[in-house]
Protein backbone atom coordinates (compact mmCIF):
# COMPACT_ATOMS: atom_id res chain seq x y z
CA UNK A 1 0.00 0.00 0.00
CA UNK A 2 1.21 3.22 -0.83
CA UNK A 3 2.50 5.91 1.98
CA UNK A 4 1.73 9.62 2.51
CA UNK A 5 3.99 12.36 2.68
CA UNK A 6 4.07 12.22 6.30
CA UNK A 7 4.27 8.47 6.73
CA UNK A 8 7.85 8.87 4.55
CA UNK A 9 9.26 11.64 6.67
CA UNK A 10 8.31 9.25 9.65
CA UNK A 11 9.83 6.64 8.13
CA UNK A 12 12.99 8.52 7.23
CA UNK A 13 13.35 9.87 10.61
CA UNK A 14 12.24 6.76 12.89
CA UNK A 15 14.51 6.91 16.13
CA UNK A 16 12.32 4.78 18.38
CA UNK A 17 8.67 3.29 18.81
CA UNK A 18 7.98 3.90 22.58
CA UNK A 19 4.74 2.31 22.14
CA UNK A 20 2.84 0.53 19.19
CA UNK A 21 1.03 4.43 18.54
CA UNK A 22 4.11 6.72 19.42
CA UNK A 23 7.26 7.31 17.45
CA UNK A 24 10.13 9.29 18.19
CA UNK A 25 11.48 11.07 15.42
CA UNK A 26 15.19 12.69 14.75
CA UNK A 27 14.61 16.38 14.07
CA UNK A 28 16.39 18.10 11.36
CA UNK A 29 15.92 21.46 12.77
CA UNK A 30 14.78 22.88 16.26
CA UNK A 31 14.07 26.45 15.81
CA UNK A 32 14.05 28.84 19.08
CA UNK A 33 12.11 32.28 19.89
CA UNK A 34 12.54 34.38 23.20
CA UNK A 35 8.81 33.52 24.69
CA UNK A 36 9.02 29.68 25.03
CA UNK A 37 13.04 28.91 25.22
CA UNK A 38 14.46 30.84 28.00
CA UNK A 39 12.74 28.41 30.75
CA UNK A 40 14.47 25.12 28.78
CA UNK A 41 17.64 26.97 28.60
CA UNK A 42 17.23 28.02 32.23
CA UNK A 43 16.32 24.72 33.63
CA UNK A 44 18.68 22.67 31.71
CA UNK A 45 21.00 24.78 33.01
CA UNK A 46 19.93 24.05 36.48
CA UNK A 47 19.99 20.24 35.60
CA UNK A 48 23.87 20.82 34.92
CA UNK A 49 22.48 19.64 31.27
CA UNK A 50 23.74 23.03 29.56
CA UNK A 51 24.23 21.83 25.92
CA UNK A 52 22.68 21.48 22.38
CA UNK A 53 22.51 18.05 20.42
CA UNK A 54 24.34 20.25 17.01
CA UNK A 55 24.21 23.98 17.17
CA UNK A 56 24.02 23.65 13.37
CA UNK A 57 20.45 22.32 13.29
CA UNK A 58 19.30 24.79 15.98
CA UNK A 59 17.79 28.22 14.58
CA UNK A 60 17.22 31.22 17.02
CA UNK A 61 15.74 34.52 16.53
CA UNK A 62 14.59 36.86 19.10
CA UNK A 63 10.62 38.11 17.73
CA UNK A 64 7.95 38.03 19.80
CA UNK A 65 8.64 41.25 21.51
CA UNK A 66 11.40 43.33 19.87
CA UNK A 67 12.96 45.74 20.55
CA UNK A 68 12.49 45.01 24.05
CA UNK A 69 9.17 46.69 25.70
CA UNK A 70 10.81 46.58 29.22
CA UNK A 71 12.57 44.34 32.02
CA UNK A 72 11.43 41.60 31.54
CA UNK A 73 11.08 40.99 27.91
CA UNK A 74 14.57 42.17 27.91
CA UNK A 75 15.70 39.47 30.60
CA UNK A 76 13.70 37.00 28.13
CA UNK A 77 15.85 38.40 24.91
CA UNK A 78 19.29 38.33 27.05
CA UNK A 79 18.87 34.44 28.04
CA UNK A 80 18.10 33.60 24.50
CA UNK A 81 21.15 35.75 23.71
CA UNK A 82 23.79 34.92 25.90
CA UNK A 83 22.89 31.31 24.99
CA UNK A 84 23.11 31.08 21.29
CA UNK A 85 26.60 32.79 22.38
CA UNK A 86 27.59 29.96 24.40
CA UNK A 87 26.58 27.36 22.33
CA UNK A 88 28.04 28.67 19.35
CA UNK A 89 24.65 28.83 17.53
CA UNK A 90 25.79 30.73 14.32
CA UNK A 91 22.03 31.17 12.85
CA UNK A 92 20.79 34.02 15.50
CA UNK A 93 18.94 36.82 14.32
CA UNK A 94 18.74 39.87 16.75
CA UNK A 95 17.85 43.38 16.07
CA UNK A 96 18.63 44.34 12.51
CA UNK A 97 18.15 41.12 11.67
CA UNK A 98 15.33 39.72 13.56
CA UNK A 99 11.83 38.86 11.70
CA UNK A 100 8.73 36.79 12.60
CA UNK A 101 10.36 33.73 12.87
CA UNK A 102 7.95 31.37 10.37
CA UNK A 103 8.11 34.24 7.83
CA UNK A 104 12.62 35.17 8.61
CA UNK A 105 13.77 30.82 8.68
CA UNK A 106 12.13 29.90 5.49
CA UNK A 107 13.57 33.37 3.91
CA UNK A 108 16.85 31.89 5.35
CA UNK A 109 16.50 28.30 3.43
CA UNK A 110 16.59 26.54 6.38
CA UNK A 111 13.53 24.38 5.64
CA UNK A 112 13.55 21.80 2.95
CA UNK A 113 10.69 19.02 1.68
CA UNK A 114 11.29 15.46 4.13
CA UNK A 115 12.65 17.60 6.96
CA UNK A 116 11.49 17.21 10.65
CA UNK A 117 10.91 20.64 12.09
CA UNK A 118 9.83 21.61 15.85
CA UNK A 119 9.14 24.72 17.43
CA UNK A 120 7.91 26.06 20.94
CA UNK A 121 5.33 27.95 18.50
CA UNK A 122 2.10 26.47 17.61
CA UNK A 123 2.56 28.50 13.63
CA UNK A 124 5.05 26.29 13.42
CA UNK A 125 3.02 24.20 10.96
CA UNK A 126 3.49 26.88 8.30
CA UNK A 127 6.98 25.01 7.46
CA UNK A 128 4.53 22.33 5.82
CA UNK A 129 4.65 23.94 2.78
CA UNK A 130 7.63 23.14 1.66
CA UNK A 131 6.83 19.52 2.09
CA UNK A 132 8.48 19.24 5.88
CA UNK A 133 6.80 17.55 8.50
CA UNK A 134 6.79 20.70 11.15
CA UNK A 135 4.95 20.96 14.49
CA UNK A 136 4.42 23.34 17.12
CA UNK A 137 5.44 22.40 20.61
CA UNK A 138 5.64 22.94 24.10
CA UNK A 139 8.71 24.06 26.27
CA UNK A 140 9.23 20.59 26.97
CA UNK A 141 9.73 18.99 23.99
CA UNK A 142 11.84 21.79 23.13
CA UNK A 143 14.14 21.20 25.85
CA UNK A 144 14.57 17.55 25.02
CA UNK A 145 14.71 18.77 21.51
CA UNK A 146 17.50 21.37 22.17
CA UNK A 147 19.60 18.54 24.31
CA UNK A 148 19.08 15.41 22.61
CA UNK A 149 17.66 16.32 19.02
CA UNK A 150 14.77 13.90 19.57
CA UNK A 151 10.70 14.73 19.34
CA UNK A 152 7.90 12.25 20.40
CA UNK A 153 4.65 12.10 18.37
CA UNK A 154 1.51 9.81 18.03
CA UNK A 155 1.58 8.58 14.26
CA UNK A 156 -0.74 10.80 13.13
CA UNK A 157 -3.25 10.48 10.15
CA UNK A 158 -3.49 12.44 6.84
CA UNK A 159 -6.80 14.01 5.67
CA UNK A 160 -6.80 15.32 2.05
CA UNK A 161 -7.84 18.20 1.65
CA UNK A 162 -7.75 18.97 -2.48
CA UNK A 163 -8.80 23.21 -3.70
CA UNK A 164 -9.71 23.33 -7.59
CA UNK A 165 -11.41 25.81 -9.77
CA UNK A 166 -9.83 29.22 -10.17
CA UNK A 167 -9.47 31.66 -7.27
CA UNK A 168 -11.57 34.68 -8.14
CA UNK A 169 -9.68 38.54 -8.10
CA UNK A 170 -9.90 39.65 -4.60
CA UNK A 171 -9.89 36.06 -2.60
CA UNK A 172 -6.16 34.94 -1.27
CA UNK A 173 -4.86 31.54 0.22
CA UNK A 174 -6.25 33.35 3.44
CA UNK A 175 -9.64 33.41 2.37
CA UNK A 176 -9.52 29.72 1.18
CA UNK A 177 -7.89 28.22 4.79
CA UNK A 178 -10.52 30.38 6.84
CA UNK A 179 -13.27 28.71 4.55
CA UNK A 180 -11.45 25.18 5.02
CA UNK A 181 -11.38 25.45 9.01
CA UNK A 182 -14.68 26.93 8.86
CA UNK A 183 -15.67 23.70 7.20
CA UNK A 184 -13.61 21.41 9.41
CA UNK A 185 -14.07 23.29 13.01
CA UNK A 186 -11.15 24.27 15.65
CA UNK A 187 -10.74 20.35 16.01
CA UNK A 188 -11.79 18.42 12.95
CA UNK A 189 -8.01 17.67 12.34
CA UNK A 190 -6.83 17.56 15.89
CA UNK A 191 -3.63 14.69 15.78
CA UNK A 192 -4.57 14.44 11.64
CA UNK A 193 -2.11 16.35 9.16
CA UNK A 194 -3.56 18.49 6.61
CA UNK A 195 -2.22 17.67 3.65
CA UNK A 196 -3.19 20.94 0.75
CA UNK A 197 -3.06 19.42 -2.53
CA UNK A 198 -4.85 20.45 -6.00
CA UNK A 199 -4.40 22.48 -8.60
CA UNK A 200 -4.91 25.74 -7.20
CA UNK A 201 -2.23 24.90 -4.61
CA UNK A 202 0.01 23.67 -7.53
CA UNK A 203 -0.70 27.16 -8.85
CA UNK A 204 0.46 29.21 -5.12
CA UNK A 205 3.67 30.63 -4.75
CA UNK A 206 5.24 29.60 -1.38
CA UNK A 207 3.98 32.40 0.36
CA UNK A 208 0.44 31.72 -0.56
CA UNK A 209 1.53 28.26 0.80
CA UNK A 210 2.76 28.93 4.00
CA UNK A 211 0.17 30.95 4.72
CA UNK A 212 -2.82 28.17 4.08
CA UNK A 213 -0.25 25.85 5.96
CA UNK A 214 0.30 28.45 8.77
CA UNK A 215 -3.48 28.04 9.90
CA UNK A 216 -3.54 24.20 10.30
CA UNK A 217 -3.31 24.19 13.67
CA UNK A 218 -6.67 26.50 14.09
CA UNK A 219 -8.25 23.53 12.55
CA UNK A 220 -6.29 21.60 15.43
CA UNK A 221 -4.09 19.93 13.30
CA UNK A 222 -0.25 18.84 14.06
CA UNK A 223 0.92 20.21 10.73
CA UNK A 224 -0.39 21.54 7.31
CA UNK A 225 1.66 19.91 4.22
CA UNK A 226 1.99 20.46 0.40
CA UNK A 227 3.88 18.89 -1.88
CA UNK A 228 7.41 20.13 -2.91
CA UNK A 229 7.55 20.85 -6.41
CA UNK A 230 8.75 23.63 -9.08
CA UNK A 231 7.94 26.08 -6.99
CA UNK A 232 9.06 25.34 -3.98
CA UNK A 233 12.29 24.19 -6.04
CA UNK A 234 12.55 27.63 -7.36
CA UNK A 235 12.18 29.49 -4.49
CA UNK A 236 14.83 27.41 -2.54
CA UNK A 237 17.50 27.32 -5.32
CA UNK A 238 20.30 29.95 -3.95
CA UNK A 239 20.22 27.49 -1.01
CA UNK A 240 20.42 23.85 -2.67
CA UNK A 241 22.46 25.12 -5.98
CA UNK A 242 24.90 23.14 -4.54
CA UNK A 243 23.28 20.26 -4.24
CA UNK A 244 21.51 19.76 -7.62
CA UNK A 245 22.71 19.83 -11.22
CA UNK A 246 19.31 22.08 -12.31
CA UNK A 247 16.19 23.16 -10.91
CA UNK A 248 14.72 20.21 -13.10
CA UNK A 249 16.91 17.53 -10.80
CA UNK A 250 15.71 19.32 -7.42
CA UNK A 251 11.90 18.66 -8.62
CA UNK A 252 12.73 15.50 -9.83
CA UNK A 253 14.39 14.47 -6.19
CA UNK A 254 11.63 16.39 -4.13
CA UNK A 255 9.35 13.68 -5.79
CA UNK A 256 10.27 10.92 -3.75
CA UNK A 257 8.42 12.63 -0.96
CA UNK A 258 5.42 12.84 -2.41
CA UNK A 259 2.40 11.42 -1.46
CA UNK A 260 1.97 7.64 -3.42
CA UNK A 261 -0.97 8.36 -5.48
CA UNK A 262 -2.56 4.69 -3.40
CA UNK A 263 -1.74 6.52 0.24
CA UNK A 264 -4.53 5.84 2.77
CA UNK A 265 -6.41 8.72 3.83
CA UNK A 266 -8.73 9.17 6.73
CA UNK A 267 -10.89 11.93 5.29
CA UNK A 268 -10.73 13.69 1.80
CA UNK A 269 -12.17 17.31 1.28
CA UNK A 270 -12.35 18.44 -1.71
CA UNK A 271 -13.33 22.64 -2.20
CA UNK A 272 -14.07 24.59 -5.24
CA UNK A 273 -13.00 27.86 -5.02
CA UNK A 274 -14.12 29.43 -7.84
CA UNK A 275 -17.51 31.34 -6.27
CA UNK A 276 -15.37 31.89 -3.25
CA UNK A 277 -15.81 35.27 -1.44
CA UNK A 278 -13.58 36.59 0.70
CA UNK A 279 -13.90 35.41 4.31
CA UNK A 280 -13.78 36.66 7.72
CA UNK A 281 -14.09 35.96 11.10
CA UNK A 282 -17.25 37.29 13.34
CA UNK A 283 -16.70 35.41 17.01
CA UNK A 284 -13.95 34.30 19.22
CA UNK A 285 -12.67 31.00 17.38
CA UNK A 286 -10.83 30.80 14.01
CA UNK A 287 -13.68 28.78 12.45
CA UNK A 288 -16.90 31.20 13.03
CA UNK A 289 -16.05 32.40 9.54
CA UNK A 290 -18.85 34.07 7.24
CA UNK A 291 -18.85 35.49 3.88
CA UNK A 292 -17.59 39.56 4.13
CA UNK A 293 -20.82 40.07 2.32
CA UNK A 294 -22.53 39.22 5.55
CA UNK A 295 -20.44 41.61 8.06
CA UNK A 296 -19.90 44.79 5.58
CA UNK A 297 -20.20 47.91 7.90
CA UNK A 298 -18.93 46.29 10.76
CA UNK A 299 -17.15 48.72 12.79
CA UNK A 300 -13.26 48.53 13.21
CA UNK A 301 -10.95 51.17 15.22
CA UNK A 302 -7.61 49.43 13.93
CA UNK A 303 -6.24 47.51 10.80
CA UNK A 304 -3.23 45.49 11.17
CA UNK A 305 -1.31 43.68 8.83
CA UNK A 306 1.51 41.59 9.35
CA UNK A 307 2.57 37.87 11.07
CA UNK A 308 3.46 34.98 10.21
CA UNK A 309 0.37 34.32 8.40
CA UNK A 310 0.12 37.42 6.30
CA UNK A 311 3.31 39.90 7.27
CA UNK A 312 4.92 38.39 3.63
CA UNK A 313 5.58 40.78 0.12
CA UNK A 314 2.67 39.26 -1.57
CA UNK A 315 0.33 40.30 1.32
CA UNK A 316 1.82 43.85 1.61
CA UNK A 317 1.13 44.52 -2.24
CA UNK A 318 -2.21 42.97 -2.02
CA UNK A 319 -2.88 45.68 0.56
CA UNK A 320 -1.04 48.24 -1.37
CA UNK A 321 -3.39 47.72 -3.97
CA UNK A 322 -6.64 48.74 -2.52
CA UNK A 323 -4.57 51.86 -0.23
CA UNK A 324 -2.99 53.06 -3.85
CA UNK A 325 -3.58 56.85 -3.73
CA UNK A 326 -6.11 56.90 -1.04
CA UNK A 327 -6.30 57.34 3.04
CA UNK A 328 -7.87 55.58 5.68
CA UNK A 329 -10.79 56.11 7.64
CA UNK A 330 -10.23 58.92 10.27
CA UNK A 331 -11.42 56.55 12.60
CA UNK A 332 -8.89 54.04 12.12
CA UNK A 333 -5.51 53.23 13.24
CA UNK A 334 -3.24 51.65 10.54
CA UNK A 335 -0.58 49.23 11.54
CA UNK A 336 1.53 47.35 9.35
CA UNK A 337 4.57 44.97 10.05
CA UNK A 338 6.42 43.42 7.22
CA UNK A 339 7.73 40.21 8.75
CA UNK A 340 11.14 40.29 8.16
CA UNK A 341 13.93 42.73 7.17
CA UNK A 342 14.22 41.30 3.43
CA UNK A 343 10.31 42.18 3.18
CA UNK A 344 10.66 45.55 4.70
CA UNK A 345 13.39 45.92 1.95
CA UNK A 346 11.63 44.89 -0.73
CA UNK A 347 8.92 47.17 -0.24
CA UNK A 348 10.71 49.80 0.34
CA UNK A 349 12.32 49.00 -3.00
CA UNK A 350 8.43 48.58 -4.98
CA UNK A 351 7.41 51.90 -3.02
CA UNK A 352 4.71 49.80 -0.91
CA UNK A 353 5.99 51.53 2.45
CA UNK A 354 5.39 54.81 0.89
CA UNK A 355 1.93 53.46 -0.38
CA UNK A 356 1.29 52.94 3.49
CA UNK A 357 2.67 55.70 5.05
CA UNK A 358 1.06 58.07 2.46
CA UNK A 359 -2.43 56.44 3.18
CA UNK A 360 -2.00 57.36 7.12
CA UNK A 361 -0.32 53.44 8.05
CA UNK A 362 2.32 53.66 10.73
CA UNK A 363 4.96 51.09 10.01
CA UNK A 364 6.90 49.59 12.29
CA UNK A 365 9.80 46.84 12.44
CA UNK A 366 9.35 43.37 11.80
CA UNK A 367 7.72 41.41 15.63
CA UNK A 368 5.37 38.94 16.26
CA UNK A 369 4.20 42.10 18.69
CA UNK A 370 0.04 42.80 18.29
CA UNK A 371 -0.70 39.38 17.00
CA UNK A 372 -0.59 38.06 20.31
CA UNK A 373 -1.74 41.39 22.55
CA UNK A 374 2.07 41.90 23.48
CA UNK A 375 3.49 45.05 22.11
CA UNK A 376 2.96 46.98 19.49
CA UNK A 377 -0.67 47.15 18.55
CA UNK A 378 -2.67 46.23 21.69
CA UNK A 379 -6.23 47.01 21.63
CA UNK A 380 -8.22 48.86 24.41
CA UNK A 381 -11.08 47.46 26.20
CA UNK A 382 -14.08 47.03 23.40
CA UNK A 383 -12.10 47.87 20.81
CA UNK A 384 -11.73 46.05 17.40
CA UNK A 385 -9.15 44.86 14.51
CA UNK A 386 -9.38 43.88 11.16
CA UNK A 387 -6.10 41.43 11.39
CA UNK A 388 -3.97 39.29 8.83
CA UNK A 389 -3.45 37.52 11.55
CA UNK A 390 -4.61 34.07 12.19
CA UNK A 391 -5.67 33.76 16.03
CA UNK A 392 -9.28 35.99 16.76
CA UNK A 393 -9.51 34.84 20.85
CA UNK A 394 -11.34 36.55 23.31
CA UNK A 395 -8.57 39.29 24.83
CA UNK A 396 -6.01 37.85 21.84
CA UNK A 397 -4.77 41.12 21.01
CA UNK A 398 -5.46 42.72 24.56
CA UNK A 399 -8.11 42.00 26.85
CA UNK A 400 -11.94 42.82 26.12
CA UNK A 401 -10.40 43.54 22.31
CA UNK A 402 -11.86 41.63 19.15
CA UNK A 403 -10.56 40.82 16.57
CA UNK A 404 -11.98 39.92 12.47
CA UNK A 405 -9.57 38.11 10.63
CA UNK A 406 -9.21 38.32 7.09
CA UNK A 407 -6.83 39.05 4.10
CA UNK A 408 -4.68 41.43 3.78
CA UNK A 409 -6.74 42.97 0.67
CA UNK A 410 -10.07 42.86 3.30
CA UNK A 411 -7.75 44.24 6.03
CA UNK A 412 -6.80 47.07 3.52
CA UNK A 413 -10.54 47.63 2.53
CA UNK A 414 -11.70 48.27 6.32
CA UNK A 415 -8.55 50.61 6.66
CA UNK A 416 -9.90 52.85 4.06
CA UNK A 417 -13.90 52.61 4.73
CA UNK A 418 -13.34 52.39 9.24
CA UNK A 419 -15.85 49.04 8.79
CA UNK A 420 -15.83 45.90 7.16
CA UNK A 421 -16.30 46.03 3.64
CA UNK A 422 -16.13 43.89 0.65
CA UNK A 423 -13.02 45.03 -0.43
CA UNK A 424 -13.68 43.74 -4.13
CA UNK A 425 -15.98 47.18 -4.29
CA UNK A 426 -12.85 49.28 -3.79
CA UNK A 427 -10.78 48.91 -6.39
CA UNK B 1 4.68 6.93 42.07
CA UNK B 2 2.90 10.36 42.35
CA UNK B 3 -0.77 10.24 43.51
CA UNK B 4 -3.53 11.90 41.23
CA UNK B 5 -6.50 13.92 42.32
CA UNK B 6 -8.27 16.18 44.71
CA UNK B 7 -11.40 18.33 44.52
CA UNK B 8 -12.81 19.06 41.14
CA UNK B 9 -13.02 22.55 38.94
CA UNK B 10 -16.01 22.02 36.32
CA UNK B 11 -15.50 24.09 33.43
CA UNK B 12 -18.62 23.36 30.97
CA UNK B 13 -17.55 24.72 27.93
CA UNK B 14 -15.78 22.98 24.73
CA UNK B 15 -12.81 24.49 22.86
CA UNK B 16 -11.35 26.62 26.15
CA UNK B 17 -8.31 27.52 24.76
CA UNK B 18 -4.73 28.88 25.94
CA UNK B 19 -5.50 32.58 25.87
CA UNK B 20 -8.11 31.97 28.62
CA UNK B 21 -5.70 29.41 30.68
CA UNK B 22 -3.24 31.94 30.94
CA UNK B 23 -3.21 35.71 28.60
CA UNK B 24 -0.07 35.97 26.09
CA UNK B 25 0.65 39.20 28.02
CA UNK B 26 2.05 36.87 31.14
CA UNK B 27 4.60 34.99 29.15
CA UNK B 28 7.30 37.30 29.75
CA UNK B 29 7.47 35.90 32.96
CA UNK B 30 10.63 33.45 33.40
CA UNK B 31 9.40 31.79 36.24
CA UNK B 32 6.48 29.10 36.65
CA UNK B 33 5.46 30.27 40.04
CA UNK B 34 4.98 33.80 38.39
CA UNK B 35 2.24 32.54 36.95
CA UNK B 36 0.84 31.60 39.75
CA UNK B 37 -2.09 34.15 40.28
CA UNK B 38 -3.01 34.38 36.64
CA UNK B 39 -4.55 30.77 36.19
CA UNK B 40 -7.62 31.15 33.84
CA UNK B 41 -7.96 34.83 33.57
CA UNK B 42 -9.17 35.39 30.41
CA UNK B 43 -11.92 32.45 30.88
CA UNK B 44 -15.64 33.93 30.83
CA UNK B 45 -18.00 31.43 32.11
CA UNK B 46 -21.43 32.43 34.17
CA UNK B 47 -20.62 32.70 38.07
CA UNK B 48 -16.80 31.56 37.85
CA UNK B 49 -14.33 33.79 39.63
CA UNK B 50 -10.80 32.53 38.57
CA UNK B 51 -8.90 33.37 41.92
CA UNK B 52 -11.62 32.55 44.45
CA UNK B 53 -12.58 28.90 42.21
CA UNK B 54 -9.32 27.55 41.80
CA UNK B 55 -8.27 27.89 45.84
CA UNK B 56 -8.14 24.64 47.03
CA UNK B 57 -8.63 22.64 43.56
CA UNK B 58 -6.67 19.72 42.93
CA UNK B 59 -8.49 18.49 39.24
CA UNK B 60 -9.84 20.08 36.44
CA UNK B 61 -13.07 18.89 34.60
CA UNK B 62 -14.10 20.10 31.23
CA UNK B 63 -15.36 19.02 28.36
CA UNK B 64 -13.88 19.00 23.98
CA UNK B 65 -10.74 20.25 22.33
CA UNK B 66 -9.63 22.11 25.93
CA UNK B 67 -6.15 23.91 25.68
CA UNK B 68 -6.62 24.68 21.83
CA UNK B 69 -4.83 27.32 20.31
CA UNK B 70 -0.71 28.18 21.13
CA UNK B 71 1.51 25.98 22.26
CA UNK B 72 2.39 27.69 25.38
CA UNK B 73 3.55 25.22 28.15
CA UNK B 74 2.23 28.07 30.57
CA UNK B 75 -1.49 26.84 30.16
CA UNK B 76 0.09 23.73 32.26
CA UNK B 77 2.58 24.75 34.30
CA UNK B 78 -0.19 27.68 35.40
CA UNK B 79 -2.07 24.12 36.60
CA UNK B 80 1.07 22.73 38.36
CA UNK B 81 1.79 25.77 40.52
CA UNK B 82 -1.78 25.84 41.30
CA UNK B 83 -1.63 22.31 42.68
CA UNK B 84 -3.94 21.34 39.76
CA UNK B 85 -2.33 17.80 38.47
CA UNK B 86 -4.94 15.96 36.23
CA UNK B 87 -7.08 17.31 33.52
CA UNK B 88 -10.24 15.42 32.70
CA UNK B 89 -12.34 16.23 29.56
CA UNK B 90 -13.72 14.66 25.94
CA UNK B 91 -10.92 15.42 24.35
CA UNK B 92 -8.01 17.73 24.08
CA UNK B 93 -5.89 20.02 21.53
CA UNK B 94 -2.44 17.97 20.96
CA UNK B 95 0.01 19.97 22.29
CA UNK B 96 -1.65 20.57 25.71
CA UNK B 97 -2.06 17.18 25.98
CA UNK B 98 1.54 16.78 25.06
CA UNK B 99 2.51 19.51 27.71
CA UNK B 100 0.80 17.42 30.49
CA UNK B 101 2.41 14.54 29.97
CA UNK B 102 5.61 15.81 29.00
CA UNK B 103 5.10 17.30 32.66
CA UNK B 104 4.21 13.77 34.16
CA UNK B 105 0.61 14.84 34.55
CA UNK B 106 -2.04 13.18 32.98
CA UNK B 107 -4.73 13.96 30.67
CA UNK B 108 -7.51 12.05 30.58
CA UNK B 109 -9.92 11.52 27.96
CA UNK B 110 -14.02 10.18 29.18
CA UNK B 111 -16.92 9.57 27.30
CA UNK B 112 -19.50 12.25 26.85
CA UNK B 113 -22.08 9.83 29.33
CA UNK B 114 -18.95 9.46 32.07
CA UNK B 115 -18.00 13.10 31.60
CA UNK B 116 -22.19 14.06 32.17
CA UNK B 117 -22.24 11.36 35.54
CA UNK B 118 -19.01 13.84 37.02
CA UNK B 119 -20.49 16.96 35.79
CA UNK B 120 -24.06 16.05 37.74
CA UNK B 121 -21.97 15.33 41.23
CA UNK B 122 -22.92 18.56 42.28
CA UNK B 123 -20.24 21.51 43.34
CA UNK B 124 -18.47 19.81 45.88
CA UNK B 125 -16.73 16.92 44.13
CA UNK B 126 -13.61 15.10 45.59
CA UNK B 127 -11.55 12.85 42.44
CA UNK B 128 -8.93 10.45 42.44
CA UNK B 129 -7.23 8.54 39.81
CA UNK B 130 -5.45 5.06 39.69
CA UNK B 131 -3.01 5.66 37.13
CA UNK B 132 -1.99 1.80 37.49
CA UNK B 133 -5.62 0.08 36.94
CA UNK B 134 -7.14 3.10 34.80
CA UNK B 135 -9.69 3.91 37.39
CA UNK B 136 -11.23 6.91 38.24
CA UNK B 137 -13.33 7.83 41.57
CA UNK B 138 -15.48 10.52 41.95
CA UNK B 139 -17.58 11.53 45.38
CA UNK B 140 -20.05 14.01 45.22
CA UNK B 141 -23.60 14.02 46.03
CA UNK B 142 -22.81 10.06 45.31
CA UNK B 143 -20.42 8.06 44.24
CA UNK B 144 -19.44 6.85 41.03
CA UNK B 145 -16.35 5.02 39.41
CA UNK B 146 -15.52 4.76 35.55
CA UNK B 147 -12.58 3.37 33.94
CA UNK B 148 -10.25 5.29 31.11
CA UNK B 149 -7.64 4.45 29.02
CA UNK B 150 -4.46 5.73 28.65
CA UNK B 151 -1.65 5.07 25.87
CA UNK B 152 1.15 2.97 27.66
CA UNK B 153 3.81 5.81 26.28
CA UNK B 154 2.06 8.30 27.88
CA UNK B 155 1.70 6.36 31.30
CA UNK B 156 5.67 5.62 31.43
CA UNK B 157 6.19 9.68 30.85
CA UNK B 158 3.62 10.02 34.18
CA UNK B 159 5.94 7.31 35.68
CA UNK B 160 9.23 8.99 34.87
CA UNK B 161 7.77 12.33 36.10
CA UNK B 162 7.94 13.53 32.59
CA UNK B 163 9.45 13.98 29.37
CA UNK B 164 12.80 15.26 30.18
CA UNK B 165 13.45 12.73 32.44
CA UNK B 166 12.39 9.99 30.36
CA UNK B 167 14.57 10.86 26.90
CA UNK B 168 17.46 11.73 29.37
CA UNK B 169 17.78 8.14 30.31
CA UNK B 170 16.59 6.38 26.86
CA UNK B 171 18.14 8.72 23.94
Amino acid sequence: MGKTITEKIFETHRRDNPSRNNVVLNIDVVMCHEITTPIAVNDLQERGLDRVFDPNKIKVVIDHVTPSKDSKTATQAKILRDWARRQNIKDFFDIGANGVCHALFPEKGFIRPGYTVIMGDSHTCTHGAFGAFAAGIGTTDLEVGIFKGVCSFRLPETMKISIIGELPQGVYAKDVILKIIKELTVNGATDKVMEICGPVVDRMSMEARMTLCNMAIEAGATCGVCMPDRVTAEYLWPFIQDEYESIDAAVEDFKKWHSDADAKYVAELTLDVSDLVPQVTYGFKPDEVKDITELEGSRVDQVYMGSCTNGRIEDLRAGAEILKGKKIAPTVRGILSPATPKIYNQAMEEGLIKIYMDAGFCVTNPTCGACLGMSNGVLAEGEVCASTTNRNFNGRMGKGGMVHLMSPYSAAAAAVKGFITDPRKIV
Amino acid sequence: MKTFGGPALFLDRNDINTDEIIPAKYLTENSKLALKPFILEDLKLPGFDPVRDTQGVGVVVTRSNFGCGSSREHAVWVFEVNDINVVIGESFARIFRQNMFNCGMPAIELGKDDLDALFGLGDKVEISIDIETETLTAKGNKEIACGFSLNSFDKDLVKAGGWLAYADKKY
